[in-house]
């Protein structure tokens, strides 16, 4: 069959916008055969059932407004929770200054409840430590129960593990190559401090049951039986009883595990020694030799304000010629031990150095837990959304109902209004849902898209502003018509003319989109996102579909010549001026003619 | 649908002809008493204000097969954990009991999801809880605010660009001022509850009305430029040929928009219970229905009304009448001053009159034609056969 001359151009539109679906379906296939993609949309949480929490970051302190970045660790910090907590396929992100995290099914109240809790950073002088096994250990000395306290602390590490303990305590020289625990140091200026002080900490009103007073942080006598027992039987490996560790009273001693799986310990720790906040910077980078030359080694160093530069002082000072593991301290977040450095000498510089078997990415890893730990943040729970999925579901079904009874009806005015040109509506409203469910799946594996109940609200209303493209160019062939043009000269002149004012229209409501999305929050934004996405698609589907197949239409014998029912009849859209067809045949005078007979006969 | 097909041909022709810009009056003091009720809506009764922006706890209780005395009994299952707190139980669809209360403590609200469970005997999966903060409410308000001004500010440049008159865009945001004020007022009069929801349908409202008014003024232009070029019509006039030209689209457009909103709305309202999806279709139903009318009966008159103390358009205005006068001392009768001064088409004159003064507009039997011209293509001499030569 000979294409006709005048469909060249608008075959050739057709043709690759069919190859545009083809290419998105395409995508879509191929990553969702072999990449991480479903074929569906991916649902939110208010259609798939599950909770939603938005948090609101709280800095303790009076001081200036959170920054973006202290938002990107508070982030850092609810993602490792929800992560340590097994949650699969739970979602953070930032809205503004909040956070939302999305869990997927109904989560139990602890997993909330432990995303809630504040984050602080705490430094604990170590009292005993056990490695991590799942079986209690027995320690030799726990039945040594006529002296309670002090056995159970500095011997319990059989010896016969094969812990290296590179650092004889007292020597300030070198940090252990490769070995455990990492050395503290003074980061610049070794100052030996003179004898060690005990003048640290005094709680006063929680005194350990044993009887006697521990005077120190360090000291063994705040090791009871009941947290031998309680370290005993701590098991690690079980997130549930990880998430019950409780650093929050700092005056009390703490038994928790390390967070670290290269120093699978546990760890009994003195009361709180300096919090956080006292850490003013830390970074990391490559041990600088006094040469000034790289060592080669990494290393984490730690700014101290004064405050906590003399506390530094005091509790390294104590400790450093206390047997092992009591040299060590114990750098706690989230309430489990990041790190337990020895230290070699009394740190009084305010300033300190943690080397040890760092490489560059997980000394980097330290030095950004200590220094968003100096940001002792809590959460205040904005809102807290449960939807169950029986009624997500209920959501989505009756959602996509309404959707389906008002494309329906719309369907129905167009071919009453429109006639045939009304199937062209239909068709380009298909395929526009075609394009919009390829997209949307697109996103949600490409961005995490997920829509909402506001996001299907958006693409329903969106029907009605994409058939708007379709009326106001029908109306403007209309108008053409009337004018007294012939049907494929209408469909361009008031193309051109209609184009602009699409183009326009859909401007305006595009930005309006745009503003909504950057400026509102996540459930405005799903209905802001199907907005804009369907915006851009109505201009693809008008330019690329709708135009090419009227122009096409405009050459068939049906629409060409305006019969009755193709919506484009001179006759009844009162075209008044005769119209030359071509060939000496003269269209309007004839139909008229033929309508008058008719209506006598 | 003859009819309205025949409706639109004589709105484009300007056979028959709506003179929306030249009774202005008319429609602003509609508007105007509309404001005023919104007003006294707004005030006086205020708006009924959604939990989200006071802060509480939601408790959505599905599945529920027994209903009797469901009020008494979620209250009695409420009050047993928390005394002396406003409990509001309602309704929703064939099957949900909302309760919303005050601001829970999180173990309580646990404690209430179990007894709630037990008194209306379902699982308590059945159960969703929704507890928000007062500040949340006020978060969305705040952004929803920022967004409009930015939103104001973007859009006010983009059409003073594309219209190149900043005109056009001081009467969009009257008719958008319009709509906004309008809607809101609606949900107060109804006692509609507002929530983040509505505050989203009202941002939208304002995409929704610009738009409608946008095409409309898209036309105006084109008439408009038309009209300077040829100085036959005043601007008053071109505009509201545009806008009559240009009713049968938004009546499609605006029953379009409506329909899909009209059945989410109908779904919301009767299956689904009060919900994002209630909340949103419900304001922009109000919003598009209020939008339509602003943009016909409300921006272009405004705009009119500007554009005319132009001394360029009351030049226009000038040449349009001269113009006129001739062509209807041609036609045989004579307009009434009050025509143009009236600035309308039809005002004061008969059907037949305003039928050829706008026929002149668009140019297609202005000008005297030969009458042959009329009968179509000419007929060639025909060379007459052998046998007659």
């Amino acid at each position: 069959m000979a294409i006709n001359p005048h469909n060249r151009g608008p075959l050739r539109t057709l043709t690759m916008f069919l190859l545009l679906v083809i290419g998105l379906y395409g995508l879509l296939g191929a990553v969702s055969t072999w990449g991480t993609a479903q074929r569906t949309p991916k649902l939110g949480l208010d259609l798939q059932g599950g909770t939603q929490l938005i948090l609101k970051p709280k800095i303790d302190k009076t001081g200036p407004g959170i920054s973006e970045g202290q938002i990107m660790k508070a982030v850092d910090i609810i993602r490792a929770r929800v992560d340590g907590s097994g949650i699969s396929e739970a979602e953070v992100s930032t809205q503004g200054n909040n956070i939302v995290v999305s869990l997927p099914g109904t989560p139990d109240r602890a997993t909330v409840a432990s995303l809630k809790k504040s984050s602080q950073l705490q430094m604990r002088a170590v009292l005993a430590e056990v490695p991590m096994v799942t079986e209690p250990i027995p320690t030799s000395t726990g039945t040594a129960t006529s002296k309670p306290t002090t056995p159970a602390v500095g011997t319990p590490q059989p010896s016969a593990t094969t812990k290296p303990k590179a650092t004889s305590t007292g020597t300030a020289t070198t940090a252990p190559k490769s070995g455990y625990p990492p050395a503290l140091a003074a980061a610049t200026t070794p100052a030996p401090a003179g004898t060690p002080t005990a003048t640290t900490p005094n709680p006063t009103t929680t005194a350990p049951t044993s009887g006697a007073k521990p005077k120190n942080g360090s000291d063994p006598a705040w090791v009871t039986p009941a947290l031998e027992k309680q370290l005993a039987d701590l098991n690690c490996a079980d997130p549930k009883q990880v998430e019950n560790i409780d650093a929050a009273n700092k005056n009390e001693p703490l038994v928790t595990c390390s967070s670290d799986p290269k120093r699978p310990f546990k760890y009994i720790l003195g009361p709180a020694e300096l919090l956080g906040d006292t850490i003013s910077n830390a970074t990391s980078g490559q041990q600088t030799t006094q040469g000034g030359s790289s060592s080669g080694q990494w290393e984490v160093r730690l700014d101290l304000n004064s405050q906590g530069g003399k506390a530094f002082c005091d509790v390294t000072g104590r400790i450093v010629s206390l047997p092992s593991p009591r040299n060590e301290f114990a750098i706690v977040l989230d309430n489990q031990v990041i790190s337990a450095p020895v230290p070699n000498s009394a740190i009084c510089a305010g300033t300190a150095s943690i080397t040890g078997s760092f490489t560059a990415a997980s000394s980097k890893v330290l030095a950004d837990q200590l220094k968003f730990g100096a940001l002792p943040m809590s959460f205040e729970v904005l809102t807290q959304d449960t939807i169950s999925p029986t009624l997500g579901g209920d959501q989505l079904a009756r959602g996509l109902l309404a959707g389906g009874i008002g494309l329906l009806l719309v369907v129905a005015y167009s071919l009453l209004q429109y006639r045939a040109l009304g199937l062209v509506t239909v068709s380009s409203l298909i395929i526009a849902g075609l394009l919009t469910y390829g997209v949307v799946s697109l996103f949600g594996w490409s961005q995490g898209f997920r829509l909402t109940m506001a996001g299907v609200t958006g693409l329903i209303v969106s029907i009605g502003i994409v058939a708007d493209s379709f009326i106001l160019y029908f109306e403007r062939v209309r108008d053409e018509v009337r004018d007294g043009r012939a049907l494929r000269a209408a469909v361009e002149t008031g193309w051109a003319r209609a184009r602009r004012t699409i183009l326009i229209s859909d401007a305006v409501n595009f930005l309006a989109a745009v503003v909504l999305y950057a400026l509102a929050a996540s459930n405005v934004r799903g209905f802001a996102f199907t907005l804009m996405l369907t915006t851009v698609i109505d201009v693809v589907v008008v330019f690329m579909f709708t135009h090419p197949l009227l122009s096409i239409l405009a050459n068939t014998k049906f629409f060409g010549q305006g019969h009755r029912w193709s919506g484009l009849d001179p006759t009844r859209l009162g075209a008044r001026n005769v119209t030359y067809a071509g060939r000496g045949r003269v269209t309007i005078a004839a139909r008229r003619a033929a309508a008058t007979e008719g209506n006598q006969s | 649908m003859s009819t309205f097909a025949e409706f639109g041909n004589d709105l484009y022709t300007g056979k028959r002809s709506i003179d929306f810009v030249g009774r202005q009056k008319t429609w602003y003091t509609v508007s105007a008493v509309l404001l005023v009720l919104a007003t006294i809506g707004l005030f006086g009764r205020g708006l009924n204000i959604g939990l989200e922006f006071r802060g509480g706890s939601e408790f959505r209780v599905s599945s529920v097969t027994d209903f009797n005395s469901f009020e008494a009994r979620s209250k009695a299952a409420v009050g047993t954990l928390s005394t002396g707190s406003d409990v509001v139980v309602t309704r929703i669809g064939t099957d949900t009991v909302r309760v919303q209360t005050e601001k829970f403590q999180n173990t309580l609200t646990d404690k209430v999801i179990t007894a709630l469970a037990r008194e209306f005997n379902v699982s308590e999966t059945k159960i969703t809880a929704n507890t928000v903060g007062a500040s949340w409410g006020q978060s969305v308000t705040q952004k929803a605010i920022t967004a409009l001004i930015w939103f104001l500010i973007l859009v006010s440049l983009v059409l003073a660009a594309y219209f190149r008159t900043w005109k056009m865009s001081v009467a969009a945001l009257i008719a958008l001022a319009h709509d906004l004020v309008i809607t809101v007022g609606i949900y107060a009069l109804a006692g509609f509850e507002v929530t983040p929801a509505s505050v989203i349908g009202f941002l939208t409202i304002l995409g929704y009305s610009l738009y409608d008014t946008v095409v409309v003024f898209d036309k105006v232009r084109e008439n408009t430029l038309a009209a300077e070029g040829s100085g036959r019509l005043s601007y008053s006039q071109a505009a509201n040929q545009a806008v009559n030209q240009t009713l049968v689209r938004s009546i499609n457009t605006s029953v379009v928009a409506l329909l899909p909103v009209a059945s989410i709305l109908g779904i919301g309202y009767f299956l689904l219970g009060p919900g994002t999806l209630l909340d949103l279709s419900l304001a922009l139903f109000v919003g598009i229905a209020v939008g339509t009318y602003s943009s016909i009966f409300i921006a272009t008159p405004v705009l009119a009304d500007l554009r005319e103390r132009e001394p360029g358009m009351i030049e226009l205005k000038k040449r349009a009448m001269r113009y006129q006068t001739t062509q209807a001392r041609k036609s045989g009768a004579a307009p009434s001053d009050g025509d143009l001064a009236g600035q309308g088409a039809t005002k004061g004159t008969g059907d037949q009159d305003t039928k050829d003064i706008v026929h002149a507009s668009t140019g297609a039997t202005a000008r005297p034609v030969h009458p042959y011209v009329q009968t179509g293509p000419r007929n060639q001499p025909k060379r007459p056969p052998k046998s007659k030569r």
